[in-house]
């Protein structure tokens, strides 16, 4: 692939290691001046440009399309359908594996759900591919759409997640209850959410004989090669996708989609190069979304705030066709320690499009119900919300018993709790005002996300002329792989950051796991690590075994890296340069492997998560019922922080989505024609610069000796966890009201004052 | 088909357009400045903002016809001759106001043209409210209001560039 040119220049100096510094990003030069090519930034000569006619119905059939009308439009080149397309290798409805999704690539002519692909009209100018697509004018015979719980029938899926049993069941939930002091239970909605990244899916696809080259954005360079591959039926090392930069990903990058598929069937039929770029309302459908879920919990405690039992129900859906349930209940198996717990899930199939993995899939959607529901029984003991979070503090894992791997949990409380001045909180609702006569309330949530790791390969190397290069075809959608990763290489190089070449983002690069589940930086740094200490292994056998060598015997001593220099372990003053290591042994460079994955003994001895606080004021308009979050203070402790000005930003953004997860974002979904009514970023709500509040991330050191060698777990979901209920908490403490229908809306608390 | 005449980051072209051609897809598909962003197509998002004749607009609801006799700048036209960043470009960079980068450009162009129709310095809540048509998914939007804090001292001589 084409090198990225990333910046050598820092924009701020730095000393010491490479790990644990603050670095800005790498990339940022390239974005600043609009010089990072994203997928759609491509233009290969002889371009022609794909666009996707998508169904209005959610269910039926499509009895016809004006393909002549679209043909005759001056430009259109092809008008891809059922009945014609090029054959492919696969049945893009077979599954061979969980993380393998069906796809919808015109091979019939059923109607699924809104937004489905029907037919794809290619043309030598965007302008009149899009109009070759309203030419279609299809025609429908239309069945009703089931759309929300009640229009399907409710049953017990065979797993959630991926493959996490729908019930889990520790303890006896029923006597527990029965014999609590105090119970409560509540009913918790969260709507579906679609990722909405701001760049949409986008592809540009060019065949060479039976070899493919494709620019589009994934957060899983190796599975979609495979994907491609099967439904192709061609060698996966035909393919090469290219991947340097997503415009934001979020879950919806993770598997291909659809659409990315067609575009390479696009090119396929015309014989040409074809983008494929997906408008905004098209990205409601085909690219996945967060499954709605209606929760329910029951809670019991004894009347000084211990609880006895924790009983988590989710109602979910899928689509009619495939599966993925939304593990919200799940949520409930780490946080509190109860003697009784079950979490359990149930589901219905809907007409849309099947739902995926969203930042925090599960992990969001039942933090906002536990974190409210376990408030709720806090305000059921009379207790500070707080003082019961602590009371309830599991010491081991509840779930499995297991103990943590670490847990700087209680640290996170008492850092959060300072900073926001959580003493000050009146125990009653409804009692704090500001100087304009806003209702004011304060709210604290738990925040947790598990700390995973996938399987990852680097490869390191050290040059003649002691500069290193390592090559992992690891993912940046924002996060910060460029530099983070680079920064991990540097270290197991024993280099600079500047002496180091940093190669990823690409599929003919060792594949380094997928960019999901917060287990990136874990999976690749630790696959990095490996590799660079795999290299100067070499290096220091050429060095020790040779008696030319300053480090001629020091086999059993030992050696270091450190600066480009091999340094005897028991005799600093002997060590040898990387570069007259190869230059003696003749060698143009050296290179080392490695691998990244969980440790099984690890696994199976520990409970491993990252957890935070957050602590959420919100003020409330008392006759308009405008909500707004005024603070938000989040502490959050995760291992070892590889850069933590990027882990910053992470929290802050992750802090956002649960502003936005408590008071924005719903897919209104219309009961008759089942589609997304508000299919666009203006009724779409997501949050602008204006609707964020003054926001703290508090860094609690956490040194976790199990997770992994290099102690790292995971930063991007956690911060949406614990975030929505803190506000969801706080508008409660604000007015006395329990809100149970997410994202409160002004509609809800208008006229709260009476 | 009409012929636009434009000036594009201080060059002259005259480019054959459909009438129905977004100003948008001329910069990205037939001058190949590609660092302007389509990320919602209506309006919304402001991935797309230009400045034509020094002002900011969202070029992918502004059709290439009306920018015929225009001077446009872009991303790709703000940094000096010499790789100088413009000081909106080393602010966001300095205070990693970016994370995918996706919305940057036009978020840095919106940013320029907000400081530029403020002399007076701006608080961080007109700063939050200017920048309302700009969407960031990332939700980088601290560090944005802190990088476009930082560029209004520096674009109205009252501080030093960052960089």
């Amino acid at each position: 692939m084409a090198e990225i040119a990333l910046s050598t220049a820092p924009a701020h100096l730095r000393h010491g290691s490479n790990s644990g510094q603050p670095l800005t990003r790498r990339d940022g030069l390239l974005k600043v001046t609009g010089a990072a090519r994203f997928a759609a930034d491509h233009h290969p000569p002889g371009l022609l440009h794909a666009v996707i006619a998508a169904s209005t119905i959610a269910r039926g059939r499509v009895v016809s399309l004006d393909l002549a009308a679209a043909m005759a439009h001056p430009g259109v080149v092809a008008v891809m359908t059922p009945a014609h397309k090029p054959p492919l290798a696969a049945d893009p409805d077979a599954k061979t594996n969980p993380f393998m999704f069906r796809l919808d690539l015109l091979q019939n002519d059923r109607v699924r759900y809104a937004g489905q692909p029907i037919a794809v009209v290619i043309a030598e100018t965007l302008e009149a591919a899009t109009e070759g697509a309203a030419l279609l004018a299809p025609r429908y015979q239309r069945e009703p759409a089931r759309v929300g719980f009640e229009d399907a029938t409710v049953f017990t899926p065979p797993a959630v997640g991926v493959g996490s049993p729908a019930e889990v069941v520790v303890g006896d939930v029923a006597a527990e209850l029965a014999a609590a002091r105090l119970r409560i239970e509540a009913t918790y909605e969260t709507p579906a959410q679609y990722h909405n990244p701001i760049e949409p899916h986008a592809i540009v696809a060019a065949w060479d004989g039976e070899k493919l080259s494709v620019d589009t954005p994934s957060q899983g360079l190796a599975m979609a090669r495979a994907r491609i591959a099967g439904l192709f039926g061609i060698p996966a090392e035909n393919i090469e996708i290219r991947s340097p930069f997503l415009g934001g990903g979020f879950g919806c990058k993770g598997m291909l989609s659809g659409p990315q598929v067609l575009g390479i069937m696009a090119a396929r039929l015309v014989g040409w190069p074809v983008k494929l770029v997906l408008r905004r309302e098209q990205m409601f459908g085909p690219v996945g979304h967060r499954a709605p879920s209606r929760q329910t919990l029951r809670l019991g405690a004894e009347a000084g705030g211990r609880l006895r039992a924790l009983d988590h129900h989710t109602l979910t859906a899928s689509s009619t066709f495939d599966d993925f349930f939304e593990p919200a209940s799940n949520a409930s198996h780490t946080l509190y320690a109860s003697p009784a717990l079950r979490s359990a899930h149930e589901a219905v199939r809907l007409d849309t499009g099947t739902p995926l993995f969203m930042r925090a899939p599960g992990e969001a959607t039942g933090s906002i119900a536990l974190e409210s529901a376990i408030d709720e029984m806090a305000a059921a003991c009379a207790m500070d919300p707080l003082a019961f979070r602590l009371e309830n503090y599991a010491e081991v894992e509840p779930i499995s018993g297991k103990p943590f791997s670490s847990k700087a949990l209680r640290e996170c409380y008492a850092r959060g709790a300072e900073r926001f001045g959580w003493t000050a909180r009146p125990l009653a609702p409804g009692a704090m005002r500001d100087e304009a006569g806003l209702l004011v309330g304060w709210g604290v949530g738990t925040a947790t996300f598990p700390a995973l790791m996938f399987q990852g390969q680097a490869r390191a190397v050290i040059r003649a002329d002691g500069t290193g290069l390592i090559e992992c075809g690891a993912q940046d959608m924002g996060q910060g792989a460029w530099t983070a990763l680079a920064q991990i290489g540097a270290d197991g190089l024993g280099l600079d950051l500047e002496q180091v070449e940093f190669r990823a983002g690409s599929s003919d690069l060792p594949d380094a796991g997928i960019a999901g589940g917060s287990a990136h930086t874990a999976t690749a740094g630790m696959a990095i690590h490996a590799a660079g200490a795999d290299a100067i292994g070499r290096l220091a056998a050429l060095a020790t075994g040779d008696e030319r060598s300053a480090l001629f015997g020091a086999g059993n001593a030992g050696v270091i890296a450190r600066a480009g220099r091999l340094y005897r372990r028991d005799d600093e003053t002997r060590s040898e340069r990387y570069a007259d290591i190869l230059a003696r042994a003749g060698l143009f460079e050296i290179d080392g492997r490695g691998s990244g994955a969980a440790d099984p003994v690890a696994l199976a001895r520990y409970a491993m998560h990252a957890h935070g606080a957050v602590f959420a004021e919100v003020k409330i308009d008392p006759e308009f019922g405008q909500i707004r979050v005024s603070r938000l203070v989040g502490a959050f402790a995760a291992g070892r922080l590889v850069n933590p000005r990027l882990v910053r930003s992470q929290y802050y953004g992750g802090m956002i989505w649960g502003v936005s997860f408590a008071l924005h974002e719903r897919a209104v979904v219309d009961p008759r024609s089942g589609r997304v009514m508000n299919a666009n970023l203006a009724e779409y709500r997501v949050p602008v610069n204006a609707d964020v509040p003054s926001l703290e991330a508090i860094l609690v050191e956490e040194e976790d000796p199990h997770v992994n060698a290099l102690g790292i777990k995971g930063v991007g979901e956690i911060a949406i966890t614990g975030s929505a209920g803190a506000i969801a908490n706080a508008i409660w403490h604000a007015t006395g009201r329990r809100l149970r229908r997410f994202p409160v809306t002004l509609e809800q608390v208008a006229g709260v004052a009476g | 088909m009409p012929q636009v005449s434009l000036t594009v980051n201080g060059k002259r072209h005259t480019v054959e357009v459909e009438t129905r051609t977004l100003l948008v897809e001329l910069l990205r598909e037939k001058l190949g400045l590609t660092g302007t962003h389509v990320g919602c197509d209506t309006s919304q998002c402001g991935a797309c903002v230009v400045h034509v004749d020094g002002t900011s607009v969202k070029s992918c609801t502004f059709l290439a016809v009306q920018a015929d006799g225009a001077s446009v700048t872009t991303i790709e036209g703000l940094a000096a001759a010499d790789g100088t960043l413009h000081p909106m470009q080393a602010a966001f960079r300095e205070h990693h106001a970016l994370q995918c980068g996706f919305c940057t450009p036009g978020m840095v162009m919106s940013a320029i043209d907000l400081v530029n129709s403020h002399k007076e310095r701006m608080s961080e809540a007109e700063i939050r409210h200017g920048l309302e048509g700009n969407l960031c998914r990332c939700t980088g939007y601290h560090n944005i209001v802190k990088a476009v804090a930082a560029a209004q001292e520096v674009m109205h001589g009252r501080a030093q560039a960052a960089e």
